[in-house]
């Protein structure tokens, strides 16, 4: 590859959150022309790097480049302006507008009389997404398609408003595999018209298809930086990890072996249905068994747990533990049973972040901890103590506000919140995401043991790699359908990507507790 | 199948099927207030004599325009996921500072309610946008303090208009015997919905209500839309309660209480979403001529006090709301 | 020395402004009140405290009310309307004795709040309509039942529950400072009160704690308009007449300030009993200063929505670190 004058540039760039350094002197060069995976584990400050880079922080040190002059954007729509285009992983589009207004919006063609022209956005809407294969009525609303559909759109969007630089944060993850060939032919298109383009993915086989160079940031800190094909994929978590070769070789996660599974199940969930959302998912868990749940954003997982949990309604569909009925559509009911249930999005709906550590630890055990309506201090105070220190919390007291913590330390507070509770089974729905790496064995090696003294656990993550390694069992979910059931050697990244392929096939679609 | 990018053959037609209802409850949530006004007009031409007269039709348009002004600025408001609870006080104050005014000059009563009213609009929207505060509280203090403000400037008095027949002229004057509040409505709303509809920053009110970090992050500039918002929404305000004082040959510093309810209440009827992103001006007009006429069938009853008549426009707030919410829920899940 | 030194250092804004959001009120009160005591004449007797007193307890009552809705992340603004409708009821059953009279306000009071909590809660509607509508509409009801006319009440044994004193203290001021421990009570020690502050500060989390986050809403808005009835039976006893023209007005603005300016954010998940009464109290004193300086009250009401905006300003992004 010839060496040209980079198209962007960050230089020595460092950004400082209260109690956190995300970026500690980071360095990132992009030529026009390529395409530059950047990896790192979650925390790592790859999102950071971009937020900086495309004006939603400003730097507390350091410089940003583009085009070889220095620039300091105030807002996204400064640098979009200047030809740096964002596609992030949650799709940032506006759901109940059409597709065409959301291709088109701050960039609306105008008539001669300075007004919208409608007819023009449409036709050139349905324009841009057939150039890059994308089938949508332009006129509809966005909410309207299906999210792989969506997240085309919005790759649509910024590869149309004529950048030089293309940001793509995670764009895979609400994609399937043919749709995922296509975003490839869209980047290669990309490339040829010289574009720079940053890649974020944690698919390491998409960054092997389709990057040629590669930076690693760890922690804040720029690791690595160089060709991809210089490094192995091996190499590759190693440097992501900040681990040997060898140590990475086995195990990139906590988890240990399999575990002694209970014969009955301890739940069993029967054709949980709720319209556009569950077909009759159908679901069991035996003690000490960890079973994950695999399947693209919008599969149903997530939907799926919370039906269990009682916290999303249902059109029909039966829970059971130990055999008793448990009612549907009631999280006090579900937790009396018990079963628990740890939410995906943390800050939104699991930690209540102006509370002290102790009112998060006890916010489910509320009940048991007070007679006639008076909470019990004492008692309230000794479960606290006693989990703080299980888990090894770190707080400076159990008065401090729990939004100030780390992310791996709220994600303890939070399994205290249900551990505390004595449950039998355990809904976990990413009980890793964005914590960083010490905290993340940490908590994986904490669902090891508590399947290994018998609970039952569901496990859902996005990351292929935690689902393979911790699960006993593997429940594939596609719109809202179980597609395949892996047990024991069956686990694999490929056999899952394999079921998720052939998903809706009858002999893939048997229930999935069998 | 081509032509299907996601899912099953068999879900498209569950989808199919489902999406049939969806579509009648959109329809309904759209389209409902004409339906419900078309029906009222009806029966009400049925039950009184009076009613389908062209001099009453023509005084229901009328005496609606004012609010018709103050929902065309709430519509904008309320898109955007905000909502404007000051247009009330700011009425007052327009007619009172129109009153002043008028003794200089007649232009100057028009011109001098719009700026302050709307200046006071800009104040709303910066410590909205830029200060981040709740929309309802910030416009709250503002009615609060609005209307202190008009009754520290004219005391409970009202300040009679005389002499100025170019001014009132705007207020109830005519041309080709149609009343002049009648135009300047039609004029505000055919400019909203042109504003709303086929104007950049329509999209970016859209846009905003529907999700305002992803309109930042699609490069709207969100700060800017909305002080604009509340400043047109003041401004309107403002210029209601000069022609509504242009009218009544005099500035009340008491009117306009409640009003803001009304506002609120003519542009849900009308469908436009109090959650935001979705709204249409037409809606709101026909929802400020369904309040109109009811409040006209109210008078020609003639039994009903005026304090009837806030519990119903309180009940009639709550019924309305709670339809649209459900009609959305049903729509979106 | 040192300890001197260390503590003059953190002198950020961060801090100052954090210092003000707890302490503010108290320096305000302060303020308040030194500068009365040096320009309003009178204003250092005792009749003065005890007249501030009696006039601060109604607004105090629905302050608490109004303090734990909005930790709730809620505002109610139905307060007023409320006392409204107490003072309208009052006169209609005083003559089955003023216990009747007073209970019927009550429950029809905290039938309304219920309303309130369940278009909130069940409905989903916003907190900000569904009260502007009772806020509107509840007066309107008020005035029908008392004919659009004033009602003179002349019971002595209700008209004592306004102005009597016990050991020297006016009843109502007695009334309102027992309530004040008991919300303050329940925010404190009770499931309940947890229950308020969890929704405040993360609803969805609150729900997927088990928590009974819709029962817990409807009594919050029923609480608020229970105390806000029980002001305006004391408001009414004070008037000796049902007037439903006068009572109440404004209410809401005096009780969403004091619960602001007393520390307690409109973001939710915190509620401050302590600062919400100091708040109360500022709220009077401006009152008060107003009137005994013969300055036209209307220059208060603009001063009070200054102080709103000003205290929702410090207080804004709390509760969610």
């Amino acid at each position: 590859m010839n060496e040209r004058a980079p198209i962007l540039e960050a230089r020595e760039v460092t950004k400082r959150f209260p109690g956190v350094l995300a970026l500690d002197g980071v360095s990132f060069q992009l030529q026009p022309g390529e395409v530059h995976a950047l990896v790192g584990e979650n925390g790592a400050g790859k999102s950071t790097l971009i937020k900086v880079i495309t004006g939603v922080y400003a730097p507390d040190d350091g410089r940003v480049l583009f085009g070889g002059e220095e620039v300091s954007f105030a807002s996204p729509r400064d640098s979009q302006a200047a030809g740096i285009s964002t596609i992030y992983q949650e799709i940032n589009l506006i759901p109940m507008r059409s597709v065409a207004q959301n291709v088109f919006l701050g960039r609306e063609p105008r008539t001669r009389f300075g007004l919208l022209d409608t007819e023009r956005m449409n036709r050139e809407a349905a324009e841009i997404l057939g150039r890059y294969g994308i089938q949508a009525d332009v006129s509809a609303p966005l909410d309207s398609l299906g999210l792989g559909t969506r997240q085309m759109v919005a790759i649509a969007r910024a590869v149309s408003l004529d950048a030089r630089v293309v940001i793509m944060d995670e764009p895979t993850s609400s994609l399937e595999a043919r749709e995922v060939e296509k975003l490839f032919g869209v980047i290669r298109q990309l490339r040829d018209e010289d574009v720079g383009v940053v890649y974020v993915s944690h698919h390491l086989d998409e960054l092997y298809e389709i990057c040629e160079r590669v930076t690693v940031l760890r922690d804040g800190k720029l690791v690595h930086t160089g060709d991809l094909a210089d490094l192995s994929k091996l190499q590759l978590i190693a440097t992501m990890l900040g681990r040997e070769l060898a140590e990475v070789e086995g195990h990139a996660t906590g988890f240990g072996e399999e575990h002694e599974v209970g014969r009955e199940p301890v739940l069993r969930a029967r054709d949980l249905t709720r319209r556009h959302v569950l077909h009759g998912v159908s679901l069991d868990v035996r003690p000490g068994e960890v079973v994950g749940l695999a399947g693209l954003l919008g599969a149903g997982r997530s939907e799926t747990a919370k039906a269990i949990f009682g916290a999303q309604p249902l059109d029909s569909g039966e829970v059971e533990m130990d055999g008793d009925e448990v009612k549907t559509g009631s999280p006090p009911a579900a937790i009396k049973a018990g079963i628990a249930f740890l939410p995906e999005d943390r800050r939104s709906e699991g930690i209540i972040p102006g509370l002290s550590v102790r009112e998060n630890i006890v916010a489910a055990a509320m009940p048991r901890l007070s007679r006639a309506g008076l909470v019990s201090e004492k008692a309230q105070n000794e479960l606290v103590e006693r989990f703080m220190e299980r888990l090894g919390i770190k707080a400076s007291s159990p008065d401090q506000p729990v939004g100030e913590l780390s992310g791996g330390n709220q994600q303890k507070v939070m399994l205290a919140r249900w551990l505390c509770l004595n449950p039998k089974v355990l809904i976990l729905d990413e009980p890793t995401r964005g914590i960083d790496v010490g905290a993340k064995a940490e908590v994986q090696r904490l669902i090891d043991e508590l399947a290994d003294d018998g609970l039952g656990v569901v496990m859902i993550s996005s990351e292929l790699e935690e689902v393979v390694e911790g699960s006993d069992r593997v429940v594939v979910l596609k719109n809202g359908t179980v597609v395949g059931t892996l047990s024991g050697d069956e686990i694999s990244g490929e056999n899952i990507m394999a079921a998720l392929a052939e998903g809706g096939s009858p002999e893939n679609g048997e229930e999935a507790g069998e | 199948m081509v032509a299907n990018p996601t899912g099953t053959t068999a879900e498209a037609a569950a989808e199919e099927k489902a999406g049939r209802g969806e579509r009648l409850f959109a329809l309904l949530q759209r389209h409902g207030a004409l339906v419900v006004l078309v029906l009222v007009v009806a029966v009400a031409a049925f039950a009184f004599d009076r009613f389908l007269t062209f001099r009453n039709l023509e005084n229901i348009v009328a005496q609606s325009a004012f609010l018709g002004l103050i929902a065309v600025g709430m519509t904008f408001v309320i898109i955007s996921k905000g909502i404007d609870l000051s247009v009330g006080s700011l009425l007052a104050l327009g007619g009172v500072l129109a009153a002043f005014s008028v003794q200089v000059s007649g232009a100057l009563a028009l011109v001098v309610p719009v700026l302050a009213c709307g200046a006071i609009g800009l104040l709303n929207g910066v410590l909205i946008a830029k200060a981040k505060m709740a929309p309802f509280i910030v416009t709250l203090a503002a009615l609060l303090g609005v209307r202190g403000l008009v009754l520290a400037i004219a005391g409970e008095r009202t300040i009679p208009i005389s002499d100025a027949p170019v001014f009132t002229w705007f207020g109830r004057g005519d041309v080709l015997g149609i009343e002049v509040p009648i135009f300047i409505m039609i004029l505000a709303f055919a400019v909203g919905a042109l504003v709303l509809n086929r104007t950049s920053y329509g999209q970016a009110i859209f846009a905003i209500g529907g999700g305002e970090d992803a309109a930042q992050l699609m490069g709207v500039a969100v700060d800017r839309t909305k002080i604009i918002a509340y400043t047109v929404s003041g401004a309107l305000a403002g210029l209601a309660g000069a022609l509504l004082a242009a009218r009544l040959s005099a500035g009340q510093p008491v009117v306009g209480a409640a009003w803001e309810l009304d506002a609120i209440a003519a542009v849900v009827v009308g469908g436009t979403l109090l959650t935001g992103g979705y709204g249409t001006m037409s809606g709101s007009l026909i929802g400020v001529l369904l309040l109109g006429v009811l409040q006209n069938l109210i008078n020609q009853v003639g039994t009903l006090s005026s304090y009837t008549q806030q519990m119903a426009s309180g009940a009639f707030l709550i019924v309305v709301v709670t339809i649209q919410i459900y009609l959305t829920r049903r729509r979106t899940l | 020395m040192s300890r001197a030194t260390t503590e003059a250092r953190p002198f950020e804004a961060g801090r100052i402004l954090g210092w003000a959001r707890d302490n503010g009120v108290y320096v305000a009160f302060a303020l308040l009140v030194l500068f009365n005591a040096v320009f309003t004449t009178n204003f250092t007797t005792t009749a003065t405290l005890f007249n501030l007193l009696i006039q601060v307890a109604p607004v105090l009552i629905v302050s608490l009310g109004m303090a734990l809705v909005i930790g709730t992340e809620g505002i109610d603004l139905s307060v007023g309307s409320v006392m409204a409708i107490a003072s309208a009821i009052v006169p209609l059953y005083i003559g089955y004795g003023w216990p009747v009279a007073v209970l019927i306000a009550l429950v029809v009071g905290t039938l309304a709040g219920a309303l309130n909590g369940s278009l909130v809660a069940f409905v989903g509607m916003q907190p900000i309509i569904a009260t502007l509508a009772l806020f509107v509409g509840g007066r309107g009801l008020a005035q029908v039942l008392v004919g659009g006319q004033l009602q003179i009440i002349s019971d002595p044994s209700f008209l004592a529950l306004g102005q009597a004193e016990v050991l020297g203290i006016p009843l109502p001021v007695i009334i309102a400072g027992v309530l004040a421990l008991i919300v303050g009570f329940v925010v404190r020690r009770t499931t309940f009160g947890r229950y308020v502050l969890a929704i405040g500060g993360n609803r969805a989390a609150s729900y997927l704690s088990g928590h009974p986050v819709r029962a817990v809403l409807v009594a919050v808005y029923a609480i608020s308009a229970a105390l806000a009835t029980i002001a305006g039976v004391l408001a009414t006893a004070r008037l000796s007449a049902g007037d439903p023209s006068t009572i109440g007005i404004l209410i809401e603005l005096d009780a969403i300030a004091a619960v602001v300016v007393g520390g307690t954010p409109l973001s939710g998940g915190k509620v401050s009993v302590a600062g919400t009464v100091m708040g109360a109290l500022v709220m009077q004193v401006i009152t008060a200063t107003f009137i005994m300086n013969d300055l036209p009250f209307t220059y208060a009401q603009i001063l009070k929505a200054v102080i709103i905006l000003i205290a929702v300003y410090i207080q804004r992004g709390r509760g969610s670190v």
